[in-house]
């Protein structure tokens, strides 16, 4: 191992963990947001209730979204000070305006809806927690931006002084086409893993026929937003699929194992190949899929791994442009098999819940409880596709992976901060999980306790 | 004035509004075992900045990501080369945010124990790196050609780093203490002002040793003023907590920061990161910025957002400004 395969390492591990915490954060935000919206239109307090029980689920999970993000901020500069260097011009503004513009609005607003909770009018207090959930999105938006401009670089100029990145047009940036297909799609993601710990969360009440009323309420608003995403975000992952074939024609013939152009080109369902992916020996494939998806045209012409290697040798100079196959090949179709399980659990839960009934089967709520992992997993799964698939860039045709890392870190020091962050994220790991099972178990709070000594010139002790 | 030096300004305001707002929360944090006696005074200390302590560490956030938009040489030199405290830091702010939203979450005194170790490890460990970072900066370190350091972690522990490390830790517990004295009441109240008035004269000898160093070392005639004015406001500030006067020992605390770091600075102008190897190799606001029309745009965005966030940042302080007392405690 050397310093570029450990700050790779570092970099997957750190990202794919914070990234266990964001989408939940940005779904649960507006959900609870919408709860209290139901409660201060109707007045109906199982909705209040709801909105502390999932409110105070959410800010567990948001602590650690939080203090892992902190590492994604500065990591850049600690392990990949030639790529900040190279692209700090372009990449530097979209994350110094996430900061100005989403994070200062959502960790304030936050803390406002924390412990505003009596001081503020209601009115006040519900702007409080929307403006936290904008916040939240808002960072989701700039973040994808920087990430979009990795994946297809658009409006900047190499100086050839200087020889770096250079910004042109940052309105290019900002509505670059991966970017605009990327946002939804990662919100819909977002949206579904929300949604699915709303399902199993209520599902684990249900089965004990605790607080029903509530739980089959919150399972329905899951149960629906799940549906309602899945379809989002097949249809936003579709065009995506499109726009990458164009724009990183390499990384879609890997996550297909296509390794000869093909027209039409058949869909893979199974591909078994040479275990280092340079080959491929057996496969089972339905014709003319692939080229529709890739091309919008069954009869399409989609480029293989072998003839593009051969293309972007002569394009950039002797190298291996070949992202690892079967790592993409796998994560893409985990991604896609997750979130489609995902979506036929809410498709059989709506059904079952359907005209207010509630389901008397135990095996459904076990598969709920079980299905609250599924989207978790595909977001893991899609975003080590998109970056795995990416290499052996970091600047898609602009930059490599290998001249990006730190020239003055050793590997002693990244092996260092590598054990360190795993360590101490597997720790946190177990305690937050073992924090939110423990909230999960208590159940709605009783709003009766609440109610006397509210005292409101006086600020209660919320922490 | 030319764009690389708006951001050398808005880059140090940055700083500056980061450790006047965190630098007391890191204080209530330290100050955590000592001034809380029980389990309720260490819950009215953490509360004192619970609604605060995120929006506050943001300022970090978007110094670190202004710094990579305005000046990426900066970013990539510094964080890279001041790795290991950086992982430090980086390591006890997340113990130290997950300690805020966890420790109340379970009913346990263990639990409560280990988070309020955490929150007070967490906030001590950045209160001292910070100024042991800002040190190096303003002293300088070697740093090649290339732009890339090539020192290692004990270059970065020299004694005038540790002094500066002394520094923030004692202004930030001081900032702590007299923000304590203002924001609650009853006996936490008056442990944290005698412990202001005890410790006040340790921090007033330290913060005047080291920017008298740093005058005479690395200064500009013109930061003599600045540095005239701090020692002027951290005794002002230690004048008004002995006769009681809460708010403007905060002010005197907030003011010493804001001039403390002003001078660092105006030392620093026009270099970024001197270079100790040779001022040749040093990163300046002109060979480490980004483009004009990056700096452009930026300048837009931050003209433009900056006093709303200043705003809404106002107003979550004006919201809790009321002190917090043992009366409300019915858990």
């Amino acid at each position: 191992m050397n310093v570029l395969d450990l700050s790779r390492w570092q970099f997957g591990i750190t990202t794919v963990y914070h990234f266990i915490f964001v989408p939940l954060t940005i779904g649960l935000a507006i959900l609870v947001a919408s709860m209290q919206t139901a409660w201060h239109r109707g007045g109906n307090e199982t909705y209040l209730r709801m909105t502390k029980f999932f409110g105070k689920l959410f800010l567990i999970n948001f602590a650690m979204g939080v203090v892992t993000g902190i590492v994604q901020e500065f990591q850049f500069g600690m392990n990949w000070s030639d790529y900040s260097r190279f692209v700090g011009d372009v990449f530097g503004a979209p994350l110094a305006m996430e900061g100005l513009l989403a994070f200062f609005l959502e960790s304030t607003f936050l803390g406002l809806w924390i412990f505003g909770w009596n001081r503020l009018s209601p009115r006040l207090h519900l702007a409080t927690i929307w403006l936290a959930a904008i916040g939240t999105t808002l960072s989701a938006y700039f973040i994808l931006a920087a990430n979009s401009w990795m994946q297809h670089p658009v409006g900047y100029r190499i100086n050839p002084e200087t020889n770096r990145a250079e910004l042109t047009d940052i309105w290019a940036v900002l509505t670059n086409s991966t970017t605009l297909v990327t946002f939804p799609h990662v919100l819909f993601g977002a949206f579904i893993t929300a949604a699915g710990f709303l399902i199993g969360v209520s599902a684990w009440h249900l089965a004990r026929g605790r607080e029903v009323p509530l739980f089959r309420k919150a399972m329905r608003i899951g149960l629906a937003v799940s549906l309602a995403s899945g379809i989002g975000v097949a249809a936003t992952g579709d065009i995506q699929g499109r726009i990458m074939t164009e724009q990183q024609p390499m990384k879609m013939a890997a996550a297909e194992a296509l390794y000869k152009t093909s027209s039409p080109a058949s869909f893979s369902l199974f591909t078994l190949g040479t275990p280092d992916g340079t080959e491929e020996l057996w496969s089972l494939r339905v014709p003319y899929v692939l080229s529709f998806m890739a091309t919008g045209d069954p009869n399409g012409t989609v480029e293989g791994i072998d003839d593009l290697q051969k293309e972007y040798v002569a394009k950039y100079g002797p190298g291996d442009y070949r992202p690892s196959v079967p790592v993409t090949y796998w994560t893409f179709r985990l991604m896609i098999g997750f979130g489609a399980l995902a979506s036929l659990l809410a498709l059989v839960g709506l059904w079952l819940t359907r005209k207010g009934r509630t389901p008397g089967s135990r095996w459904f709520y076990r598969a709920a409880l079980a299905a609250m992992a599924l989207p978790f997993l595909a977001n893991a799964a899609g975003w080590i596709f998109t970056e795995m698939g990416r290499q052996p860039w970091t600047v898609y045709g602009v930059l490599r992976t290998a001249a990006s890392v730190s020239p003055g870190v050793d590997v002693t020091t990244v092996a260092l901060s590598l054990t360190a962050f795993t360590v101490v994220y597997a720790v946190l790991a177990v305690i937050t999980a073992m924090l939110m099972a423990r909230h999960v178990k208590a159940g709605p709070p009783d709003l009766t306790a609440d109610k006397e000594p509210a005292d409101p010139s006086v600020p209660a002790l919320t922490y | 004035m030319e764009l690389t030096t708006v951001w050398f300004v808005l880059i140090a305001v940055l700083w500056t509004g980061y450790f006047v707002l965190e630098g007391f929360d890191f204080g209530v944090g330290v100050l955590l075992p000592v001034l809380g006696k029980d389990d309720t005074d260490r819950r009215i200390m953490i509360n004192s900045i619970g609604p605060v302590w995120d929006g506050n560490e943001v300022w970090l956030l978007v110094a670190g990501g202004a710094t990579f938009a305005a000046f990426p040489e900066w970013y990539a030199t510094l964080f890279s080369g001041f790795y290991l405290p950086l992982l430090l830091i980086l390591l006890a702010l997340i113990v130290r945010g997950v300690a805020f939203e966890f420790r109340a979450k379970h009913d346990s005194d263990r639990w409560r124990r280990g988070w309020d170790r955490a929150i007070f490890w967490g906030s001590l460990v950045p209160a001292f790196l910070w100024g042991v970072a800002f040190g190096n900066i303003v002293a300088g370190v070697p740093i090649d050609e290339r732009h890339v350091f090539t020192g290692n972690l004990l270059t970065l522990l020299n004694p005038y780093a540790l002094l500066g490390g002394l520094v923030t830790l004692g202004l930030f517990l001081l900032h702590g203490a007299v923000f304590l004295s203002l924001k609650t009441g009853g006996d936490v109240r008056a442990r944290a002002r005698a412990l202001a008035l005890r410790m006040s004269p340790v921090v007033v000898v330290v913060a005047a040793a080291f920017l008298l160093i740093t005058q005479l070392a690395h200064g500009k005639p013109l930061a003599w003023v600045t540095t005239a004015l701090a020692a002027g406001a951290l005794l002002a500030g230690v004048v008004a907590a002995a006769r009681g006067r809460e708010g403007w020992a905060f002010t005197g605390t907030a003011v010493t920061i804001v001039l403390a770091t002003a001078t660092l600075f105006f030392d620093l102008w026009p270099d970024v990161m001197p270079s100790s190897t040779s001022p040749l190799y040093s990163l300046t606001v002109t060979n480490a910025a980004s483009s004009p029309y990056t700096l452009t745009v930026m300048t837009w965005v931050a003209a433009i957002f900056t006093p709303v966030v200043l705003g809404y940042q106002a107003w979550t302080y004006w919201v809790f400004r009321k002190r917090l007392t043992r009366t409300p405690i019915a858990r």
